[in-house]
């Protein structure tokens, strides 16, 4: 009887299985043996040479502004679609008309591909384009949006931001559907109105949802690929290359696949770190309230 | 009273400023398309509203680039990847909900584990087993389809998913069903799948949405342009011809339409909520 349960369970499982094997546990497995090899000087004769694409990577300056790209990005982009899909989601949920169009326009961008987002964007930001011509309408001088290495990074970040909103902000619309009515009740009968109120009832009811959305748009941060490889192909001067970026042009372009692997490796502990860190600052959090 | 009204005015002010922000790039990439060859598309000031309406733009850059083939593509990975995804999640998210075994624990963590691994840092594997197992375009159609499909058959959001459903259906209604003679597959089959029918739609929803925009992977797989899905088609495409935008604003809202009526079609999956999870990326 026993063998038998075991033996239905693993024939609904071995399907789903076979697939993860071969195409994530496998291939993770691969990736860290490949970090230990040499492949640059023949792809079909790697050499293991231990840590050695490891330390490469962290002496190579490169690869370094590469990290130091991909954290400024995070950075441009977390806060603001943590912060602005909450306040739009809050807007939504009152009582007013009009509330699924909204959603479903604000939510367009989230299922129109970035490829084409990515294309929209590039068209906007052209020299003699649409944003510079409002630039200089309230008098200001025009910008170089993906060619000025101090800007392209910035507006790489608008892309992302524009094509996250609208998931960020289903995420909290569905959090606040569970907030109990009767505790705006309360804190109304209290005095609190307006903004005091959100920040007395909403936020603290809604937090996991608040760091789930931190943690998700970091980690999706961390990844960003699409959006370079069609506005900028990590250029002004390398100053929009981010860690896939490079993953990518040492795997796919220069062969190097063992310094491809290392730093796919690194990114993998960035973004463990992370998710962990994340959950540690709020669980502190918790515990002290 | 007043205050009120003062509120649900600047709160419609607020959405409507950012609906149209949403819009703008599309709109503007639509105006774009739209204009002919006799007008500047880099006029100055911008013109909205084309003065040499036309959509030749659009039957050129039919006749240049095969965009069908691409939407047909398209629908071919991403139908495929979708029901894949739900009968490989249904099936291991049932026994991982409902039944009692050894080494579930294991297989939960492992399942779960896949959630912090980015494809990004696995995919030079990914596509050197890819290679091995002839599963690209340079061998043949079929199995080049395959190579796009079968690594996004299957993830932790969508067992997970159907696990917590399989979760919410009363055990009696089981144990009524073993009561009658049923084996475990016409349960599965003929009782629990049908019970779960809302999230398998949500899973089904998302797992398209997201495969339908994928670009990483198809770019690194596919070499033969007969198999390209939308995002790589167009990608190629305004490449190809940077210097004519119009062509490449016209190539792009083709590419957009199947992709919004769908959305439209299923809208009310998206603004019930319930939109966390399921989604590839």
């Amino acid at each position: 009887m026993e063998t038998k349960k075991n033996l239905t369970a693993y024939l609904f499982l071995i399907p789903a299985f076979t697939v993860l094997f071969v195409f994530f546990f496998i291939p993770f497995f691969d990736t860290i043996k490949i970090s230990f090899f040499d492949y640059s000087k023949d792809v079909y004769e790697p050499v293991f040479v231990g840590l050695q694409n490891y330390i490469e990577l962290i002496k190579s300056p490169a690869f370094l502004k590469t990290i130091v790209n991909t954290f400024y990005f995070m950075i441009l982009c977390t806060p603001f679609l943590v912060i602005f899909p909450l306040f739009l989601a809050i807007l939504i949920n009152q009582k007013i008309l009009f509330k699924n169009p909204y959603k479903i326009i604000i939510y367009l961008p989230v299922i129109i591909s970035i490829v084409v987002v990515a294309i929209a964007f590039k068209w906007l930001y052209a020299p003699s384009g649409l944003l510079n011509y409002f630039m200089e309408k309230i008098n200001l001088p025009a910008v170089g949006w993906l060619s000025d290495p101090n800007v392209a990074m910035i507006s790489v970040a608008l892309v992302t931001i524009f094509k996250g909103i609208g998931y960020y902000m289903m995420i909290y619309l569905s959090a606040l559907l569970a907030v109990p009515k009767e505790l705006y009740e309360a804190a109304e009968v209290d005095g609190a109105v307006g903004f005091r109120k959100h920040m007395l009832v909403t936020i603290p009811h809604i937090m996991p949802s608040i760091v789930l959305v931190i943690i998700m748009s970091s980690i999706s941060a961390l990844k960003v690929f699409v959006e370079i490889y069609v506005m900028t192909r990590g250029g002004p001067l390398n100053s929009t290359k981010t860690i896939v970026y490079y993953i990518y042009e040492k795997a796919f372009e220069n062969l190097d696949l063992g310094l491809a692997s290392a730093g796919a490796v690194i990114l993998l502990l960035i973004v463990m770190v992370f998710s962990i860190l994340n959950i540690f600052v709020f669980e502190k959090d918790k515990y002290k309230i | 009273m007043l205050k009120n009204i003062i509120k649900k005015v600047s709160t419609h002010t607020i959405l409507i400023l950012v609906c149209l922000l949403s819009l703008i790039p599309f709109l503007w990439l639509l105006s774009t398309a739209l204009k002919g060859r006799s007008e500047n598309i880099f006029a100055y000031p911008p013109v909205f509203i084309p003065k040499d309406f036309t959509l030749d733009n659009f039957k050129e850059v039919l006749k240049l680039v095969p965009i069908l083939r691409y939407v047909v593509n398209s629908f071919i990975v991403a139908g495929s990847t979708v029901i894949l995804n739900v009968i490989l999640s249904a099936l291991a998210a049932y026994p991982l909900a409902r039944m009692e075994f050894d080494g579930k624990k294991t297989a939960f963590f492992s399942i779960l584990a896949t959630i912090m691994v980015p494809f990004q840092t696995i995919m030079l594997p990914i596509y050197i087993i890819t290679l091995k197992l002839n599963l690209i375009d340079g061998y043949s159609s079929f199995m080049g389809y395959l190579g796009l499909i079968l690594p996004f058959a299957v993830n932790a959001f969508g067992i997970f998913l159907l696990r917590q459903a399989f979760l919410t259906i009363p055990k009696e209604i089981e144990e009524s069903a073993v009561v009658d003679g049923c084996n475990s597959l016409q349960i599965f089959f003929k009782l629990l799948l049908p019970m779960v029918k809302p999230s398998v739609a949500l899973l089904a929803i998302f797992t398209f949405i997201g495969c339908w925009g994928e670009f990483l992977w198809p770019s690194i797989v596919l070499t033969d342009e007969r198999l390209f899905t939308l995002p790589v088609g167009i990608n190629n495409l305004s490449s190809a011809f940077s210097s004519d935008y119009r062509l490449v604003a016209a190539g792009s809202m083709i590419s957009i339409v199947p992709i919004i009526v769908f959305f439209l079609i299923f809208q009310k999956y998206f603004v019930e909520g319930g939109s966390e999870g399921a989604v590839k990326g």
